[in-house]
């Protein structure tokens, strides 16, 4: 069973935990055992909540934006080797720009809220749904081409009903990092600069010596990862099973 | 369907420096055309050039309709592989070919077709719960859908088992009648049953090879069926050595 498993590791990581926590016997304002931690969740579970409502959107925004924004391009670039050409160095070079030194300059440009966030989320995810998404639209079955040909097809049309159909599985891959990437690019945007959100909370906690409530921020931010990344991956499963005409594994 | 005309090639194809072919191939109307020859000599070639596919090399010559009319938008094209959208049902398969041209396809036609190839208690299945030969009839019908005079055929049932293919070799005389086809094949039973012109193609060109006298569709076992199997047989393997 998948989820005995789950469950299985967890109970093992809870008690590797423990046992560091014994065995070094380091101050709980240093490593708190899993029980404090677990104290200061539920006492602090409403401002965790809040925060983490808030980092929550801000990476479900990112991810559906920067999701619409690849998947544009990725059409528009498949589709005119004019812009293939133009757009693909371009974005290949921004990709050697790290995403996190940008941070102050879009806390600069779009102020200490959401905004900012939700940008950093945009543009750490933009470029592997783009990429991914481009590489499945034109790696295509050349005897579609020719059958889309002799049928007189227009590009559009091709595009539509043959090239993106076929390309879903590659979506479904660019979604997956995107899933893990987006929650990373949120958090980033919070230390740098914010009022909410688990980054912000985790800052606050650390300069407070609540080393306990940060470690609490922070599995709440695994589980949020985690939550998203098995939510992306049953949806990008669904469009591979699509792709190939099958409605299960 | 408008009337079914005939194709003339005439020229030389290259790919690069080297001569793939040098021909004067004629496709006769209304008529099935087998293509032999070994592998790399060119034979999807000739059929890509026709269809004003990409060739990888340049082709100096003409090629024309018997009738005078542009070929392009005339020819319908079946591969060997049955190139069957997975994710489309069978029936939204047959009529794709509309949607690609951005119109709405004729629903009903395309239940007509699915029923004379016998797939009407499939068409809302998708491609991968069919068998080989089930899916080679739902390209055949995608096929007929087009309804252009003259199709192609590119090895399209040699993936198949012998009774399948006999099977579906029937199928396509029957429901092709009319049009000019051209099939490209590997097969001498399968020239000899179908072929109303046999055209051998090497490196010095193309030849045509005598059909047997009587007419097609053929019965495998029949007499001159056979000898004319065995004797192209003959010939295909004389050229190999």
């Amino acid at each position: 069973m998948k989820l005995r498993d789950t469950l299985l590791a967890l109970v093992i990581g809870l008690g590797l935990w423990q046992a560091l926590v014994v065995a070094t016997g380091a101050p709980h304002f240093i490593l708190p055992s899993p029980w404090r931690v677990a104290q200061a969740a539920y006492k602090s579970r409403v401002i965790i909540a809040e925060n983490a409502w808030i980092t929550a959107i801000e990476v479900m925004l990112g991810l559906l934006i920067g999701t619409v924004l690849g998947v544009a391009t990725a059409i528009q670039l498949a589709i005119s080797k004019t812009a293939e050409r133009l757009m693909l160095p371009i974005l290949v070079f921004t990709q050697a720009v790290p995403v996190f030194a940008l941070a102050p300059l879009l806390t600069l440009w779009f102020g200490y809220g959401m905004g900012s966030k939700i940008v950093m989320a945009v543009l750490i995810i933009y470029f592997p749904v783009t990429s991914a998404f481009h590489d499945g639209l034109t790696r295509i079955d050349a005897g579609y081409r020719d059958l889309s040909v002799s049928m007189r097809a227009g590009t559009w049309h091709f595009m539509r009903h043959i090239q993106i159909p076929q390309a879903l599985p590659s979506l479904g891959t660019g979604l997956r990092l995107a899933a893990v990437y987006a929650p990373i690019g949120a958090v980033i945007g919070e230390w740098v600069g914010a009022s909410r959100g688990l980054g912000y909370l985790m800052l606050l906690a650390n300069g407070r010596a609540k080393i306990d409530l940060m470690f609490a921020s922070l599995i709440v931010l695994a589980c949020l990862t985690v939550i998203l990344h098995v939510s992306v991956g049953i949806l990008a499963n669904r469009l591979t099973w699509y792709a190939q005409g099958r409605s299960r594994p | 369907m408008t009337k079914a005309p005939g194709i003339m090639l005439k020229g030389q194809h290259r790919i690069g420096d080297r001569v793939l072919f040098d021909t004067d191939l004629q496709i006769p109307a209304a008529q099935w055309t087998c293509l032999l020859g070994r592998s790399g000599v060119g034979k999807s070639t000739i059929l890509r050039l026709i269809l004003d596919l990409e060739t990888g090399g340049t082709f100096k010559g003409s090629i024309a309709a018997t009738d005078g009319m542009p070929l392009a938008g005339r020819i319908s094209y079946m591969a060997q592989s049955d190139l069957l959208l997975p994710w489309l049902s069978v029936l939204d398969n047959v009529c794709i070919g509309a949607r690609l041209r951005g119109t709405a396809p004729n629903i009903g036609r395309a239940r007509d077709l699915l029923h004379r190839v016998g797939l009407s208690d499939h068409a809302g299945q998708k491609p991968a719960s069919l068998s080989g030969g089930m899916r080679q009839r739902a390209a055949l019908a995608r096929s007929l859908f087009e309804d252009r005079p003259i199709v192609f055929l590119d090895e399209p049932f040699s993936a198949l088992d012998a009774g399948t293919r006999a099977d579906m070799q029937e199928l396509a005389a029957e429901v092709l009648r009319g049009r000019t086809v051209l099939l490209i094949t590997h097969d001498p039973a399968e020239a000899a049953r179908l072929a109303d012109q046999i055209t051998v193609m090497s490196a010095q060109g193309t030849q045509n090879w005598p059909p047997p006298a009587t007419a097609a569709l053929r019965e495998i076992n029949a007499a001159e069926t056979l000898a004319c199997q065995a004797r192209l047989l003959a010939h295909l393997r004389g050229m190999a050595a």
